[in-house]
């Protein structure tokens, strides 16, 4: 045991792994992944009953299986790869912009935004007109996560640009008050809330992809893919970042442009899943470390390979929140960081334990 | 074909960091920046590169302000090596020198995919290639980094242009043996036509070497010219505050250099 531990510190993390490879077994890892969690749930398909049921399409309209499977496991599965994959690739952005291996999407004031704005609708939102509320119906709390998340971002934005430059430092910080200002927002807003508020309040706050429709999936999409592809291009500025902002200048990056992107992409990415699924935590931390760790910080394989690794652990983490104690539900976010923490832990001892 | 800066003035803090009337460095030749603590050696080296924003005008690099430079093309053309680099993340040696031809990705050398190698080698790094860069020691880290800033400007066969290196300390946290090894390589650079300024603290290794010294002192230029005639007891004892006397030449090759007591 011990001999296996320590061959995998010094050869395994020695070595790394190359990206094709660690792209390939990510991608295989991805669909076995996929598959696993499709048959698992309350309402459980064996494998070999799911593929008769796939491979015959006249029995998709018929089928309660295939009922089962198309409206609500299927779009629940998709969710969660496009999360996964959001968050992760948030997270490399975020720590490659902040130069910090400890940063996290929340830094940039979107989380807390978006916390803030369902927060408020949540709460408050009944007292408003009701002709608002026929018209917008459930999705208020939504369509303010998002909003909220996107506005906090702007205000963080401006209040750290001095000269019209982005000081990066200032926006670490800024990002740090915000958070605390919108944790009292909501501690105020709990405070205010009766008790069927307060249950939804607290559920959001956990996130969770329970009752995910097509429409979510539908808007999760486009933000999610537009970013990785967008993103992906600006690789080596970030590699070029990493040795600090004069270096990158000095080799020809255009800063404020790699600033403007990896900002309001991880905005619209995060800002778009916190308002469908709500707080979903750790992901973002923990799926750029894993990367670096088995085929390091070159970020051309960190942007993707986060994004793919968020989606396995995402898929993981919701499939053990809907079957462990099934027919109820854990949140999410109890369990990503349940499974975050440790693993985070056992990350940060391998790397160092190297060194 | 130089390296020029006019009126370059820089006060921060009602501190006045540089102030040199006037700066004329040929290319082709190695440049010794010689001065005590705060003297303003890196704050120069900063600006000839183009980090201070308010005197890009007053630099000029082949005759153009470096206001007017295409930033690709200026990172092609110098680069500047820090005293310090700190790199967050863990990466391979093989990113960090990469990430120095990242200006010419849109006009790769014939031989890019050798490049990375060829810079190492030249460092005396090539052996480091595989490893990753945060368990490397600090005079590795530094040869490292001198193999990106030599990627970074390393010419183009189908765009011969003139190229400069600005190194802050290159030398600092190298041994005995290394030292000579990178100020032979900066010497066999300037043949190439390279203009260098390096950042030294050794003085003798600077009059061993340079063709030129420049001897700073509360952000002014205080003395410049040929090591021989520069690098006399007095000047030191004037800048630095230190009493030395000078060993003469031994041989015809030799340069003489200065002994402290």
């Amino acid at each position: 045991m011990s001999a296996a531990t320590t061959a995998w510190s010094s050869s395994g993390l020695q070595q790394r792994m190359s990206a094709k490879s660690l792209g390939l077994i990510g991608l295989i890892t991805l669909m076995l992944a996929l598959a696993w969690a499709a048959t698992q749930g309350a309402y459980a398909i064996s494998p070999g009953h799911l593929w008769t049921l796939l491979t015959s399409p006249s029995q998709w309209a018929t089928h309660p299986d295939a009922q089962v499977f198309f409206h609500i496991r299927a779009p629940r599965l998709l969710m969660a790869l496009l999360s996964g994959s959001g968050l992760g690739l948030t997270g490399a952005l975020v720590q490659g912009l902040y130069r910090n291996p400890l940063a996290d999407p929340s830094l940039i004031g979107v989380t807390s935004g978006a916390a803030l704005g369902a927060g408020l609708a949540i709460v408050l939102g009944t007292a408003m007109p009701a002709v608002w509320w026929l018209f917008l119906g459930s999705s208020l709390p939504l369509l303010t996560a998002f909003l909220g998340g996107l506005a906090v971002t702007a205000l963080v934005w401006r209040w750290s640009s001095i000269q019209g430059q982005v000081r990066l430092p200032l926006l670490l910080l800024m990002g740090v008050a915000v958070n605390a200002l919108a944790a009292s927002g909501l501690g105020w807003l709990s405070f205010m809330a009766n008790d069927t508020q307060l249950r939804s309040l607290t559920f959001w706050l956990l996130g969770s992809l329970s009752g995910t429709r097509w429409t979510s999936v539908a808007w999760a999409a486009p933000p999610v893919l537009l970013a990785l592809w967008f993103t992906w291009r600006l690789a080596p500025q970030f590699n070029a970042l990493a040795l600090g902002e004069a270096q990158a200048r000095l080799m020809g990056v255009s800063v404020s442009h790699l600033k403007r992107h990896g900002v309001w992409w991880s905005a619209l990415v995060v800002g778009v899943l916190t308002a469908h699924i709500g707080m979903v935590g750790f992901v973002g931390l923990i799926a750029p470390h894993g990367v670096r760790l088995l085929a390091g910080a070159d970020h051309r394989v960190v942007l993707p390979g986060s994004a793919l690794l968020g989606a396995i652990l995402l898929i993981l983490a919701d499939t053990a929140a809907r079957t462990v104690v099934a027919p109820v539900e854990l949140p999410l976010g109890v369990l990503t960081g349940l499974l975050g923490a440790p693993l985070f832990l056992w990350m940060l001892r391998q790397r160092h334990a190297s060194v | 074909m130089s390296l020029t800066a006019q009126d370059l003035r820089l006060v921060k803090s009602q501190r006045t960091l540089l102030d040199i009337p006037q700066l004329n460095l040929a290319a082709g030749r190695l440049h010794a920046l010689l001065g005590p603590n705060g003297a303003g050696k890196s704050t120069l080296l900063g600006a000839l590169a183009g980090l201070e924003h308010s005197v890009l005008r007053q630099v000029r690099l082949l005759g153009q302000p470096l206001s007017h430079w295409d930033t690709l093309d200026l990172a092609r053309a110098r680069a500047l090596l820090p005293q310090d680099n700190p790199v967050p993340f863990d990466f391979n040696v093989r990113d960090i020198v990469r990430m120095g031809r990242y200006p010419h990705s849109d006009q790769p050398h014939p031989r890019e995919a050798h490049l990375v190698d060829e810079a190492l080698q030249m460092a005396g790094a090539l052996h480091l290639v595989h490893q990753r860069y945060e368990l490397l020691s600090g005079g590795e880290k530094a040869r490292v980094h001198l193999a990106r800033v030599l990627a970074q400007v390393w010419a183009h066969p189908d765009h011969p242009n003139e190229r400069w290196l600005l190194l802050d300390e290159p030398t600092a946290a190298l041994d005995l043996a290394h030292q000579h090894t990178v100020m032979r390589l900066l010497r066999e650079l300037t043949q190439q036509g390279v203009g260098v300024i390096a950042v030294l603290h050794d003085i003798n290794l600077a009059g061993a070497y340079a063709d030129q010294v420049l001897v700073m002192n509360q952000g002014r230029i205080d003395t410049m010219g040929e090591c021989e005639q520069v690098l006399q007891p007095s000047l030191v004892e004037r800048v630095w505050g230190v009493v030395c006397e000078r060993l003469p030449r031994q041989g015809h090759a030799g340069r003489g250099w200065l002994a402290f007591s």
